[in-house]
């Protein structure tokens, strides 16, 4: 059951991905990524990481796809034009691919038989930040706070 | 008695699961969710059918006239003679529109709004979908929303649909804060994101009349009301109607759609509505549960469903009533305004939980809200003097 579940969401995700990849228009392009990010989330609720999957469809699908479509059409006007394949956009996917591969096979966790774990609660998540990691947490605070004021820097208005 | 009326509907779907007995358990699940998907979707359409007709009913009797009063007894047929119209208009895309994008908008927005329904109590072991982090899922899908609008207007190819879905996305993208912020004060005194236990949370009476609903707390009243008037902004009703300011860019992002497409998009504000609505019940005015303790024997769901409907006549009051709000006026009243008061909000629900949620703490933290909205009132203050307005031509 679960492995059927595994290859729809994987052919779903992949295929969104490739969209995003070669779809010739960029919005087009944006909204299958925003679906690979979906088809992302479904895998964390598929291993019940329901937060971090709720999380990923809040922040990603939510705000990033939304932060990137705005991106292309404040930027871009009507450039739509085909592009001939990049050679270096490939090398360096390919790169990025290979290193991940390489980091993951060389990582101890795959001989290990998957350890049983009691499902992740909500509370569970909010008492370890609250505790051993309230360090890390209020470093991603100060410099989220630090990109707001900074973005809020960029866009005021002269004061003549 | 009043218990098994109070769990009617729960016992009539055991007594329709009974008949799958002996299958396996995966078969008896679909079965549980689809009986749970088909009454949540049967109750909306119900309320969506209904309360198109009522909340025309009720701006007529504002606007001192009488509404539709033609299809049926007062009228109360008309719902089905809009949804006939509708599915036998003829269904117009435009030449240079991208098929794909304009046909999904629509369904995708339909489909984000009717998830958001399945997570609330509706009555005393009436959740559909109860999930360990419920809020936080109603507020995922209601964030897909964004999207789906985007897609509306750029799938149009119309300059007045992108400035629609510019505008509503702008204004949806601002008041999340401001509505999610006014969630946390409950979520942080609760301790859980479940639903169920805010409702459980909210049990229980003072002498036996006053409800322990967080809307009785000084964060809770404030919270509620900046939470409803986000939600007034989310579901892009008046006075926050920019995004399809009919006067100014025709309908916004539905203006390229017609028929039942567009029959769609209604369906979306509407069940969006509700599930604000259902939300800030759940959140602030104590769920499925009675006001005063001896109503108790009135069943849980009717309760609910009372409350659902008196915040739906208030969003259909202010609709009657109040002008739309200029552009930069939203935005300024969402960052300069909400934002600083739902974070009070949350430093109130903190005093008035670590002072022993006694009087004391109901007092500091109704001074700390009144403070700050008062420092806020006064440095928002633009001193403009309001005058009557004069005019020279047209007098």
């Amino acid at each position: 059951m679960n492995s059927v579940v595994f290859i729809v969401i994987a052919i779903l995700t992949l295929a969104a991905a490739l969209a995003a990849a070669t779809l010739p228009k960029l919005v087009h392009a944006a909204l299958s990524f925003a679906l690979s990010f979906v088809g992302v989330a479904l895998f964390y609720f598929l291993l019940g990481a329901e937060f971090v999957g709720l999380v990923q469809v809040f922040v990603y699908v939510g705000a990033v796809a939304v932060l990137i479509v705005f991106t292309i059409l404040l930027t871009r006007r009507g450039a739509e034009e085909e592009h001939g394949f990049h050679w270096s956009g490939a090398l360096i996917g390919l790169a990025v691919f290979a290193g991940l591969t390489w980091a993951i096979l060389r990582s101890s966790g795959l001989s290990a038989p998957a350890p049983t774990v009691a499902a992740v609660t909500v509370k569970r998540i909010g008492e370890l930040l609250m505790t051993d990691y309230v360090w890390p947490l209020q470093c991603v605070g100060l410099i989220l706070t630090a990109a707001l004021v900074g973005a809020m820097v960029l866009v005021m208005e002269e004061k003549r | 008695m009043g218990h098994s009326l109070d769990q009617i509907f729960v016992i009539a779907k055991q007594w329709i699961l009974s008949f799958l007995g002996g299958t396996p358990v995966w078969v008896q699940w679909i079965a549980s969710s689809l009986l749970n998907i088909s009454a949540v979707l049967g109750v909306f359409l119900t309320l969506f059918a209904l309360i198109s007709v009522l909340e025309r009913k009720i701006l007529a009797r504002i606007q001192n006239r009488l509404g539709p009063n033609r299809v049926g007894p007062f009228g109360l047929l008309q719902p089905a003679a809009d949804g006939i119209k509708l599915l036998i208009k003829e269904d117009i895309v435009p030449l240079r529109a991208d098929k794909v994008v304009h046909f999904l908008a629509p369904v995708l927005i339909a489909a984000a709004a009717v998830l958001a329904l399945g997570i609330i109590p509706y009555g005393r072991n009436m959740t559909p979908f109860a999930i360990d982090g419920g809020i936080l899922f109603f507020f995922a899908v209601g964030s897909t929303t964004e999207v789906s609008v985007f897609m509306a207007g750029w799938g149009s190819n119309n300059k007045y649909s992108m400035l629609g879905a510019m505008r509503a996305i702008a204004q949806m993208v601002s008041y999340e804060l401001p509505l999610i912020i006014t969630v946390l004060p409950v979520v942080m005194v609760v301790g859980s994101l479940m639903p169920d236990a805010i409702v459980a949370a909210q049990a229980g009476y003072s002498l036996g009349v006053l409800p322990h609903w967080f809307v009785f707390t000084p964060w809770g009243a404030v919270a509620f009301l900046l939470f409803f008037a986000s939600g007034l902004v989310e579901s892009n009703r008046t006075p926050f109607d920019v995004p399809e300011g009919e006067s100014e860019i025709v309908a916004g992002h539905m203006t390229e759609y017609s028929g039942f497409k567009y029959a769609t998009f209604f369906l979306a504000e509407y069940f969006g509505m509700f599930a604000l609505s259902g939300m800030a019940v759940t959140l602030f005015l104590g769920g499925w549960h009675a006001p005063i303790r001896f109503l108790e024997i009135i069943p849980s769901y009717v309760w609910f469903f009372c409350k659902l409907g008196v915040l739906l006549f208030v969003f259909i009051w202010i609709r009657g009533t109040l002008p739309r709000i200029r552009v930069d006026q939203v935005m300024n009243f969402a960052w300069k305004f909400m934002l600083p008061m739902a974070f009070t909000c949350l430093v109130g629900a903190a005093i008035w939980h670590y002072q022993g949620r006694r009087l004391g703490g109901y007092l500091w933290s109704a001074i700390l809200i009144f403070a700050v909205y008062f420092i806020l009132s006064r440095l928002l203050d633009t001193g403009k003097k309001f005058a009557p307005r004069t005019y020279r031509f047209a007098e």
